[in-house]
């Protein structure tokens, strides 16, 4: 990361410590909000927080690889979640997910080479009644068919 | 350190601990509970586990530690509880209301049975292959609930890689169960911070930052996670093999110094009881195994003293007379573990850190230098071993700069634990050997090099030097017996402030040509402060940087280890507040033993600085052999 960089980082952190507040408990505030704008939390903003936090690196690091939904290294843009859980399984994820596979070209777990989509599974969505659930960044599209993943797709990009 | 009042405890582990009532006759200030049966009365917030230890019902732990927080992670001291559906754990249930308790139920036997075979089922290896074999908690709880079979199967590929990339810690993860002692150690107690879980369920592993190599991360290699892991998942760096070749070559001349604290200490791997000082029976083991000479390491703590002693009255004397900018308050740089953490955390304050060598520095400096000139031997034949009570020694004597004689000043550092290894090897049962004395030239040591072993000991050595030497009375006219009690004791932070008078003595010889007269310190009073283990250091140095009250302090001494070197990461497993006291013990009382108390009284160190270091402590040689500098390291991890 260039000096630039890392400042403005800093800075950011700073303004966001002072947000939530410097306590414990301000970390996973702290963490989503870097995850949302940069897209993945890098080293250097972990160990950011965790000196402004006065807690140790390796604790922010702790809780990231805990949450699926932060992660340390840069996904896709856009970020294609489909429920595996057990009723969503049986509502028919199979299909689905052969469709979003084939609409981006690449496997569950894997990111398009343009950076555009990283597709993953996630468990349960909470949305057992209307399964399968698809989540593309922040919004749930229930009762997903393999056509209709492939036209979210196409609204996404 | 000894009360666990100050440790950060997490958030959500609050709950589980009370605050014990101060008075106990106040309404509601003791619970009479039932334990099998058996009435007693406990004090408001007493756990279950406590209550049971005080009527004399022993109950299986592994996650629990006296030296650390509540955790209640690993479940194996669950016990019934009347009126509560599920198994409670007893280490984390703080008892606030009549209850009854039964520890030893058919539910209780099999769940704890069902624990120690879930746990089994993820822990690689054999016991006969590992080194814990024999001293492992798993292996002990094992064999008290007579597990003969591996109920839930056995893994039998290694999990993990092993890190060897420290100096000092060697993590095999494929070993660990998960207590998370080494995660409250490394953040509670040490506030270095350099283990947590990672990762989710099934999948959860202990690890760094990043998941580093321990080498690339903040670790201060204080060894007090491998003090604490109750099977083999983390350990020290072994050199015994190394040594063991340079023992059995007959060109080589292998020299062991040992350090106070595992003299102390080294019974206990002998089954004996803590508290017995076992340094004459030492050294003729040690000359059975085939070291060619054996030293004492308190001869270069005196010596350490005389140049760490002079270094501050210079610092002294420059700020007060020659009124130039001087690092103050100086800091003890004895412990390596402390040197990396202020190298580390506090990278500004490096001036004020002594550049006097640690004594196992200095005596590996000497022995490859004075020592082989004056034996006739090729330095480069001589072999220097260090016993210690510690695993950052073994970094310590890597580090670079360490090479002031031309050579690898100290070859290999050894903790207690692998030199009771060795010993045993060679079938030598310590307690039964004869006693001898240490080898010339440097023979006989002075009780305050002893004492450095123990928190608040460097000072109280260094004191007793410096009393005499301003004041030009004796030390004993001062303090009784030359007892300096305010500094000991288990206190996390230590204060003393010792005023001067209007009567100063003669300069002595060995600092005459350095400063001419004690009249400048005429009316003044020397502040001084001890700290152990590094969340102490901690507090103190964000104190200084706040200008608090410990800016005005002189001279500030810190150990790593809570405890100072008895506690040290290379010390016998399991090392309890308890143990730790006992040890102290031993150490004051050889002390008061000796009739050689003071530093600069030792005629060989006298001698030294007569034949060798010949300009005087903090001249031209003492400097080139005795001293050295330190890096900025800094906070980040690359």
């Amino acid at each position: 990361m260039l000096v630039l960089e890392k400042n403005a980082m800093t800075e950011e952190i700073e303004l966001l410590v002072h947000k939530y507040g410097k306590l414990r408990s301000s970390l996973l505030p702290i963490l989503q909000d870097i995850q949302r704008k940069h897209n993945s939390i890098p080293d250097f903003a972990q160990q950011e927080v965790a000196r402004l936090l006065d807690i140790h690196p390796v604790e922010v690091f702790s809780v990231i690889s805990f949450y699926s939904f932060l992660n340390t290294e840069p996904k896709g843009k856009n970020i294609v979640r489909l429920c595996q859980t057990i009723t969503c399984d049986m509502a028919g994820k199979t299909g689905v997910a052969k469709a979003l596979e084939r609409e981006l070209g690449i496997k569950f777990g894997e990111t398009t080479k343009d950076n555009k989509f990283t597709l993953e599974y996630v468990n349960c969505l909470g949305m057992c009644d209307q399964g399968p659930a698809l989540l593309v960044n922040e919004r749930v599209y229930p009762k997903v068919t393999p056509e209709r993943a492939v036209q979210i797709i196409g609204e996404v990009k | 350190m000894e009360s666990k009042d100050n440790l950060r405890v997490p958030g959500s582990q609050k709950p589980l601990t009370i605050e014990k009532p101060s008075d106990l006759n106040t309404i509601g200030g003791t619970v009479s509970v039932e334990i099998n049966e058996k009435k007693i009365t406990v004090p408001l917030g007493t756990t279950i586990l406590e209550a049971c230890k005080m009527s004399g019902i022993s109950i299986p732990t592994l996650c629990n530690h006296e030296d650390l927080c509540v955790a209640g992670v690993c479940r194996i001291c669950v016990v019934e509880v009347e009126g509560m559906r599920t198994l409670q754990a007893s280490c984390a249930f703080p008892i606030t209301a009549p209850m009854k308790i039964r520890t030893s139920t058919p539910m209780v036997r099999k769940a704890r049975r069902n624990i120690i075979d879930l746990m089994l089922s993820e822990h690689y290896g054999e016991c006969y292959s590992c080194f814990r074999n024999g001293k492992c908690e798993l292996q002990a709880l094992a064999k008290e609930y007579g597990v003969d079979s591996y109920t839930y199967g056995h893994v039998s590929k290694p999990k993990y890689e092993i890190d060897k990339s420290s100096y000092s810690v060697i993590r095999d993860m494929s070993k660990c169960v998960l207590c998370k002692r080494c995660v409250r150690t490394c953040i509670d107690l040490q506030e270095v911070g350099v283990l947590e879980a990672v990762d989710r369920g099934d999948k959860t592993h202990i690890s760094t930052f990043l998941n580093k190599p321990l080498n690339d991360v903040i670790c201060i290699n204080c060894g007090q996670c491998i003090n604490r892991c109750p099977t083999a998942a983390l350990r020290a760096n072994d050199p015994s093999d190394e040594i063991w070749a340079a023992i059995d070559d007959p060109k080589k001349h292998v020299i062991i110094q040992t350090a106070p604290s595992p003299r102390a200490a080294i019974g206990e791997e002998f089954g004996l009881g803590a508290g017995h000082s076992m340094t004459r029976e030492l050294n003729t083991a040690l000359k059975r195994i085939g070291f060619d000479k054996v030293f004492d390491t308190n001869f270069t703590a005196d010596l350490t003293i005389i140049e760490e002693g002079t270094e501050l009255i210079l610092r002294l004397y420059k700020a007060l007379v020659k009124k130039e900018d001087a690092a103050l308050p100086q800091f003890t740089s004895c412990s390596p573990g402390w040197v990396k953490f202020i190298e580390h955390y506090y990278p500004d304050y490096l001036d004020n850190l002594s550049s006097a060598k640690s004594p196992q520095q200095m005596f590996g400096a000497l022995i490859k230098t004075f020592y082989a000139q004056k034996a006739g031997i090729d330095p480069s034949d001589v072999v220097s071993v260090a016993l210690m009570p510690c695993s950052a020694k073994k970094f310590e004597c890597n580090r670079p700069e360490m090479h002031a004689s031309g050579f690898k000043d100290v070859d290999y550092g050894l903790t207690t634990r692998e030199m009771a290894k060795m010993i045993r090897e060679a079938g030598i049962n310590l307690p039964e050997m004869p006693k001898s004395d240490f080898d010339d030239p440097f023979g006989e040591a002075s009780g305050a090099g002893l004492i450095f072993g123990a928190t608040g000991g460097v000072m109280e050595a260094a004191i007793r030097s410096v009393v005499e030497f301003v004041l030009g009375k004796k030390t004993e006219d001062i303090f009784e017996k030359a007892n300096i009690i305010p500094l000991r004791g288990f206190d996390g932070v230590k204060y003393m402030e010792i005023p001067i008078g209007n009567e100063v003595g003669e300069v002595p010889d060995i600092i005459k040509h350095l400063v001419p007269d004690w009249n400048w310190l005429k009316g003044a009073t020397l502040k001084i402060a001890v700290a152990h283990g590094t969340a102490n250091a901690k507090k103190i140095m964000d104190n200084i940087k706040a200008g608090g009250k410990f800016s005005e302090c002189h001279f500030i001494e810190f150990m790593a280890c809570p405890g100072g070197c008895i506690g040290g990461g290379g010390q016998p497993i399991p090392t309890t507040p308890e143990i730790r006291k006992l040890r102290a013990k031993a150490i004051y009382a050889e002390d008061e033993s000796l009739e050689l108390r003071k530093s600069h009284e030792n005629p060989n160190v006298v001698k030294i600085y007569n034949e060798f270091l010949t300009d005087g402590p903090c001249g031209h040689q003492s400097h080139k052999l005795l001293h050295t500098h330190y890096t900025k390291r800094g906070r980040y991890i690359a």
